[in-house]
């Protein structure tokens, strides 16, 4: 008894550490940044990180509830770029069409996904593969190949450019997303069952939970918000861009990860992934605030491997806390 | 019923092999100068890089694994090479010499902290494999700064333009390749411990089989099988390019796998289903090409028969 007694009590802070160590980098990182740079700690730089991540935060809080799941959705960038694309040739109709139609689109290629997972049993990892493939080539059919810019007259641009008091409207978006993201897992039957599928789905197909329709479900959703961050790549940067976008899934499955949510499913959390997102947003800002700084300058072929090495020894660190808890 | 299971026996056998004979027909009706033995090397000598890495992804996959880091690790080991046979200070021999051997050594050693990290720190083969993904490319940008570098070394490149006998050369070694690891797979010991593995690894693991190993060869293999691809790409292109060289290489060969009929939760594989996955993937390519179908509907024509082909072998499994 004595000697459980000694193992659990590290264990609490081992698990405080794997559940905001994404949180503790992040104030350590945030710290760092604003005794070495001029500027760093600033209105207009906190403000224009936010505005660029908050595509790459809608995308991964969809991944983060397929991930729950214990799915996983490889399509998100290739989602992205078709809507930027088509909420590009829908700008000159106004914002609300532009926004509305390519979200609906993004959905619709989700719902396509979670049916061929859901209902043909595809694994999540080629069913989305496919998609992935899919919605690149729809891209670029649909942009002939080349950028398409945006009707600057119609308030298109103001969605992605402009601010609500004071804060990007894109990132108000993805903070109220993030919002009813905790919310829903925390207090909806659909979050509930989302994670008892991640847990063990057999056992919850057999407590009667319509295990098909939510993962059909998240899917649908995750399609959304890359659709989503589709038309604010558009709105933010001018153009519809079919080649951008590759990578992003990974990027988001990273995000995650870094977050501690395990990519084995039933475990989770949205607020973590959301520092996820935002410690990579950082470490991306502070390493061009080392570039300006002038004393080593990185490439950005440099920011790939120190980006690959920190998901190492994030992942690494985990993998060693849990196996603690376990224990 | 012993009927109907050796029907489904033989669909799901030869499916994928229907599939390819279905293409090849096509084209002979429909594709002029289909029939020439020129088409056949031009199709054959653009898929061996995509079978070389499929061939590997197969083991990989085949012990419940993934790769996701195949395409960095052809970058890496197409951004060392000229760098050795380049090199004025070597005489020209060791030079060309090293530069098969250094680069698919250190991919190999790049597929082994693979394998490291997923079986001494139990992480998720598709995490661990991200690492390098993301990492690699850059590690092989660094090396280079970026920057193209073109050649012309015959020596060094007759892995991706010579013609022993009349025959592109890689197509040969693909060949051998593909026809090795069939053979491990079938007759040796470490290919049985590779299926259990992915059959049941805690079962594999109680029953003696040295699963930490078993995954560290599978991840090496893997890694030096994409350190040679990557040569043969620069070889074929004359240059050198760090941004490009095996770029999404990771999705060709793991559709490939894919289609061919080895299943993704392992336990299963098929080394001639991969190469016939890879041929049906090149012929759908060459066939839209032909037909002059933009890239775009290529794509999409690639994702329908990634799902048709998993569906159909789906089906009936069960």
């Amino acid at each position: 008894m004595a000697q459980k007694a000694l193992i659990q009590k590290p264990n609490l802070f081992l698990a405080f550490v794997q559940q905001q160590g994404a949180l503790l980098a992040f104030v350590a990182l945030l710290i760092f940044g604003a005794l070495r740079y001029e500027g760093f700690f600033a209105v207009y730089n906190f403000a224009e990180l936010l505005r660029y991540n908050s595509m790459f935060g809608l995308v991964a809080l969809g991944m983060t509830f397929v991930i729950m799941t214990g799915g996983i959705d490889l399509s998100v960038g290739s989602v992205a770029a078709l809507t930027s694309v088509l909420a590009a040739q829908l700008s000159p109709h106004g914002l609300w069409i532009a926004l509305f139609l390519p979200v609906l689109a993004g959905m619709v290629l989700g719902f396509v996904n979670g049916l061929l997972i859901a209902k043909l049993k595809i694994l999540p990892f080629i069913a989305t593969l496919a998609a992935l493939l899919a919605a690149r080539g729809l891209a670029f059919l649909a942009a002939n190949n080349q950028s398409v810019s945006v009707a600057t007259d119609t308030g298109f641009t103001d969605f992605g450019q402009g601010n609500i008091l004071g804060v990007p409207t894109p990132a108000l978006l993805m903070f109220a997303a993030f919002l009813i993201g905790v919310l829903v897992l925390r207090f909806s039957s659909f979050g509930r069952h989302v994670l008892a599928i991640g847990g063990n789905e057999e056992a919850s197909r057999l407590m009667g939970l319509s295990v098909d329709q939510i993962k059909i479900g998240v899917y649908t959703l995750s399609g959304a918000l890359a659709g989503l961050a589709g038309v604010i790549l558009a709105s933010e940067f001018g153009a519809g861009q079919p080649t951008e976008g590759s990578g992003w899934e990974l990027a988001a499955i990273a995000s995650v990860v870094v977050g501690g949510t395990l990519l084995t499913g039933g475990k989770g959390s949205v607020g973590t992934t959301l520092v996820g997102v935002l410690l990579l947003g950082l470490i991306f800002n502070v390493l061009n605030f080392e570039n300006g700084y002038g004393l080593i300058s990185l490439s950005s072929y440099w920011q790939s491997v120190i980006r690959g090495g920190f998901l190492l020894v994030v992942v690494i660190l985990q993998t060693r806390l849990t196996k603690g808890q376990k224990i | 019923m012993a009927r109907a299971s050796s029907r489904e026996g033989f669909g799901q056998k030869y499916g994928a092999l229907l599939a390819l004979a279905a293409l090849i027909v096509f084209n002979m009706i429909f594709t002029r100068y289909f029939l020439n033995l020129q088409t056949l090397y031009v199709n054959f000598t653009q898929v061996a890089t995509i079978v070389i890495v499929a061939t590997g992804m197969t083991l990989v996959i085949a012990t419940g694994g993934i790769d996701l880091s195949v395409g960095s690790l052809m970058a890496i080991s197409g951004a060392l090479a000229p760098m050795l046979f380049l090199n004025e200070s070597l005489p020209p021999i060791l030079g060309v010499a090293l530069a098969f051997v250094l680069p698919v050594l250190t991919a190999g050693a790049f597929g082994l902290f693979n394998g490291f990290l997923i079986t001494r720190y139990a992480i998720q083969p598709i995490i661990a494999t991200l690492v390098l993904f993301i990492a690699g490319r850059g590690i092989a940008q660094v090396v280079t700064n970026g920057n193209l570098t073109t050649f012309s070394n015959m020596t060094f490149q007759f892995i991706g333009r010579g013609r022993p006998l009349g025959l592109p050369f890689q197509v040969l070694l693909m060949f051998a390749l593909v026809a090795l690891i069939a053979w491990v797979i079938r007759a040796t010991i470490f290919g049985r411990y590779v299926l259990a593995i992915g059959g049941n690894e805690a079962a594999a693991k109680l029953s003696g089989v040295p699963v930490s190993r078993v995954k560290l060869a599978v991840y090496g293999i893997s890694g030096l099988l994409s350190g040679l691809a990557g040569l043969i790409v620069i070889a074929i292109n004359s240059s050198s390019d760090a941004n490009q060289v095996g770029l999404n290489m990771e999705l060709d060969a793991i559709a490939a796998v894919a289609v061919g009929g080895t299943a993704l939760t392992g336990g299963k594989v098929n080394v001639f289903g991969t190469l016939i996955g890879a041929l049906i993937i090149q012929l759908i390519r060459y066939t839209l090409l032909a037909k002059g179908v933009p890239d775009a509907v290529a794509l999409i024509v690639k994702a329908v028969i990634i799902i048709l082909a998993v569906y159909s072998q789906r089906v009936r499994q069960s």
